[in-house]
């Protein structure tokens, strides 16, 4: 059965007439999540989850044509039945479901296996054929625990405490900034960038409780942030605005990070292994799981990771995609954050 | 280990020199005893040899990991370090094991002799009792490089904050002859085992780039002029019959250059003179690239010292006789140095050759052609200029040659190491050879982190081939190479030898149809 085929616009689904994460303008879009590179501008109607409508306006425009749904919520356009289904990667991020006469694709979209404290855990849903992310599909990918990273983090903000240091945490503003919040929340007074606290309110105003956060000024005072935590988006590192900000400690929190030549690559004071995709194990978990009789592999190392599934008995093709591998969706983002600033 | 592991991760993190000083010097300051000494030992290239071979380690992280060989591979070349690929693919620990540096260190050597089976039942054993940067900092301790960006004289610069002592003369001491099993670590900082008497150094004299017009400088009869030389700048010391060789980074590299030692050892007299130390065949200057086989070797054979021999060009003199020369005047220590050099001779050592001129417009034309000898270009001395300390304007200037200059295609990129070794950062370039395309050089140094991160991702996406550690890329990004000087070679699939090719600009405008043909490129020979 040919219910999806895969055109220059994005990924098409045949019956349904629509199209998922496309990354040129189309009619109908079913967007995973709100990040810049699934989620782009300029087509005429959008589908999204609940949690992302709120965001996608924010980022997209007040006056795009959206609607959602719930998890597990089906609809049916042109006889193809579309659910949602929870990725684990922010909040709002949805897997897609489609069914069309008893046949299932699932598009994951991006996806994390592992529960952090914030976003709806990821759900696995058995289908035919699955279209899986491969970001950090790479054997030395292996994440640590939640609760372990927020020990990390936490005991890495007391230690700039006592050297008398502002902990300034860089993390992409839509799911990074409100897990590392999460993550240290209660620890100590955080403030957060505009384009984080913009974020922020939008996804409170569709009923998601935050921890606390204060809007950082450009014209902050200088004793008000000493020895607290401020967090920013990447696009901020080496910025006036971080140059401003005296006696800091900066850590960049990205799966890239679990790599020593990237976290000195930076040239910043730390760097924590903190992802929102999956690592090898989550993606072999899910693509097992899924009991798939084909699997398409997009963004991230596709070549090795089809070659691996192959090689273990699972039917795996590799998918060229538009989307971005967490640092080409940081630079998207810094296009839509400059605005902010 | 958890001291020398946490000394690790705040020593890689930071670019910075003085943030990795003081990380070794909180170190120092806590440390046992023998584990401040086999640190030493370990970043001055005193380790002892491996005792377990990398592939054994790699079979052994296969069997644990059911991976196949070359996804083991293709997770290598993404880290870009086998240590550290082990010590992430491996499952997490089951339990812990905590001991001292140098507890580790002598289990190692004592390993050594042991059996495959042995050293495979003690290697695992450690595995599954270690996280993964101890993990790491253990398999380095077996063997290869940390990479971390600690080089003797930052570690110098560290025990020189801690205890006070100069820092030449501490580079001395832990250059010296001790292991970390014969000697207390306050006996090595005061040098009980060495004579710094005998090898203290001058801080070098140092040039600006020329800044002004010829013209401008006075009187031609008021310079002096020689030939500026690419090698490695070195200030040679004999005293009391002792031979010091130490380099413009004030690292003791002695050991480097046995035929220097000798041929030095052999002069009569004590000196401190500073020279090029330059690779020499058949009294013809070898380009930079033949004498950095030569470096920073930790043994130099025989039949190394006969294919890449190395010489001095002599350039100033700044003591003889236990005098210290430096307040005479630039031509006053000449003639001190001709005197030396009359009486005795060396086929290694040789004087920085003075240039006769009358002109001014005379040395353009000389400037130009010292490419074709190697040289890099002239060097412009104030005949009254007393030996400085450090850069001075005025008295001292260089004038290189122009860099040539082609446009050319990159073909293949692969990964950096240490801290370059997430980015693609090593290129290779290519010109047109009719409607083919012919590698003429490999660069990696000139472009900015910003650049060197836009063309990573350019390379993921553009790559053609997927697998292994070098990637061929589509040829579409064209980059201005300079280098320093060309020649015809046999050995070059082009036919043409590059000197010091680096990436000059990246050409975005530029495309692959405006890069150079290999006519153009071999014209430059016949120019030159």
């Amino acid at each position: 059965m040919k219910l999806i085929k895969f055109t220059k616009k994005g990924i098409y689904c045949i019956p349904g007439k629509f199209y998922l994460d496309p990354w040129y303008p189309v009619d109908y879009a079913i967007i995973s999540h709100g990040h810049a590179d699934h989620s782009r501008a300029g087509n005429k109607h959008y589908l999204c989850h609940n949690d992302s409508k709120a965001i996608i306006k924010h980022r997209l425009g007040q006056d795009i044509c959206i609607e959602s749904l719930g998890y597990n919520e089906p609809r049916n356009i042109n006889g193809v039945q579309v659910s949602f289904f929870p990725a684990g990667h922010v909040i709002g991020s949805a897997q897609i479901r489609l069914e069309y006469k008893g046949f299932v694709v699932v598009f994951s979209g991006d996806y994390k296996t592992q529960p952090d404290f914030i976003s709806t855990p990821f759900e696995l849903v058995k289908c035919h054929e699955f279209i899986t992310e491969s970001t950090f599909g790479l054997p030395i990918y292996k994440w640590k625990e939640e609760t372990a990273l927020q020990t990390q983090l936490q005991n890495w903000v007391l230690q700039n405490q006592q050297n008398n240091r502002t902990s300034v945490f860089l993390g992409y503003s839509l799911g990074k900034a409100q897990r590392i919040m999460k993550l240290l929340e209660g620890v100590d007074d955080t403030f957060v960038h505009s384009a984080i606290h913009n974020l922020n309110e939008a996804i409170s105003s569709s009923g998601i409780e935050l921890p606390k956060t204060t809007l950082l000024n450009f014209d902050f005072k200088k004793a008000d942030i000493q020895n607290k935590i401020v967090i920013l988006p990447p696009a901020l590192l080496g910025s006036r605005m971080l140059k401003k900000i005296p006696n800091t400690a900066t850590a960049i929190c990205s799966g890239w990070m679990h790599i020593r030549g990237n976290r000195r690559w930076k040239g910043v004071d730390a760097g924590f292994a903190v992802s929102d995709h999956a690592d090898w194990d989550g993606l072999l978990e899910a693509v097992k799981a899924t009991e798939a009789e084909k699997v398409y592999v997009t963004h991230g190392s596709q070549a090795v990771f089809s070659k691996y599934l192959n090689e273990i008995g699972i039917e795996a093709h590799e998918l060229k995609t538009e989307f971005g591998d967490d640092e080409l969706a940081n630079e998207a983002e810094i296009k839509t954050e400059k605005a902010d600033l | 280990m958890k001291d020398f592991s946490n000394l690790i991760s705040a020593i890689e993190i930071t670019n910075k020199t003085n943030a990795k000083i003081d990380a070794l010097v909180n170190y120092f300051k806590r440390a046992p005893d023998k584990d401040k000494l086999w640190l030493i030992a370990l970043f001055t290239g005193k380790r002892p040899s491996r005792p377990v071979k990398s592939n054994l380690m790699k079979s052994w992280v296969m069997e644990i990991t059911q991976l196949p060989e070359w996804l083991f591979l293709e997770s290598y070349s993404s880290v870009g370090d086998l240590g550290e690929t082990i010590a992430l693919l491996l499952p997490n620990p089951e339990h812990k094991i905590e001991k001292p540096l140098h507890i580790w260190v002598d289990e190692l050597i004592n390993l050594k002799p042991k059996t495959d089976e042995e050293k495979k039942e003690y290697v695992l054993e450690a595995w599954n009792g270690l996280e993964a940067q101890e993990r790491l900092i253990f398999n380095k301790l077996i063997g290869g490089s940390f990479r971390i960006g600690v080089s003797k004289k930052t570690l110098v610069n560290a025990l020189a904050k801690l205890s006070g002592i100069d820092a030449n003369q501490l580079m001395h001491s832990i250059i010296g002859n001790w292991t970390p099993n014969t000697i207390t670590f306050d006996d090595l900082l005061n040098g009980k085992h060495i004579n710094y008497d005998n090898s203290k150094p001058y801080p070098f004299c140092l040039a600006y780039s020329l800044e002004k017009e010829l013209e401008d400088l006075g009187e031609t009869n008021e310079w002096q002029v020689e030939y500026k030389w690419d090698g490695i700048r070195g200030q040679i010391i004999k005293r009391k019959d002792e031979v010091f060789i130490w380099s413009r980074g004030e690292e003791l590299v002695t050991e480097q250059f046995p035929e220097l030692v000798e041929a030095v050892a052999k002069l009569e007299g004590s000196f401190v003179i500073d020279g090029e130390i330059l690779a020499i065949k058949d009294s013809a200057v070898l380009l930079f690239n033949d004498l950095q086989k030569r470096l920073n070797r930790k043994n130099v054979t025989k039949k190394l010292m006969e294919e890449v021999p190395v010489g001095l060009y002599i350039y100033d003199i700044l003591e003889i006789n236990e005098v210290d020369l430096r307040t005479f005047s630039m031509e006053e220590r000449r003639t001190k140095l001709e005197q030396l050099f009359n009486t005795n001779t060396s086929d290694n050592l040789k004087l920085s050759e003075i240039i006769d001129f009358k002109n001014w417009n005379e040395l353009d034309a000389l400037r130009n052609a010292a490419r074709s000898f190697n040289s890099e270009g002239l060097m412009l001395k104030k005949k009254d200029s007393i030996y400085h300390v450090g850069r001075k304007k005025g008295d001292w200037w260089k004038w290189k040659v122009d860099p040539l200059t082609i446009d050319a295609v990159m073909i293949y990129a692969q990964k950096g190491s240490g801290r370059r070794s997430s980015k693609y950062t090593d290129y290779t370039f290519a010109v047109k050879n009719e409607d083919k395309f012919v590698t003429v050089a490999k660069a990696y140094s000139g472009l900015t982190d910003k650049e060197i991160t836009e063309i990573s991702k350019w390379v993921n996406k553009n790559a053609i081939e997927k697998f292994g550690p070098v990637r061929t890329v589509k040829p579409a990004l064209v980059f201005e190479i300079a280098f320093e000087g060309i020649a015809y070679s046999k050995r070059h699939k082009s036919g043409v030898a590059l000197r010091f090719p680096r990436m000059k600009r990246w050409r975005r405008d530029k495309t692959v149809k405006d890069i150079d043909t290999i006519e153009s490129v071999k014209a430059l020979i016949e120019a030159n």
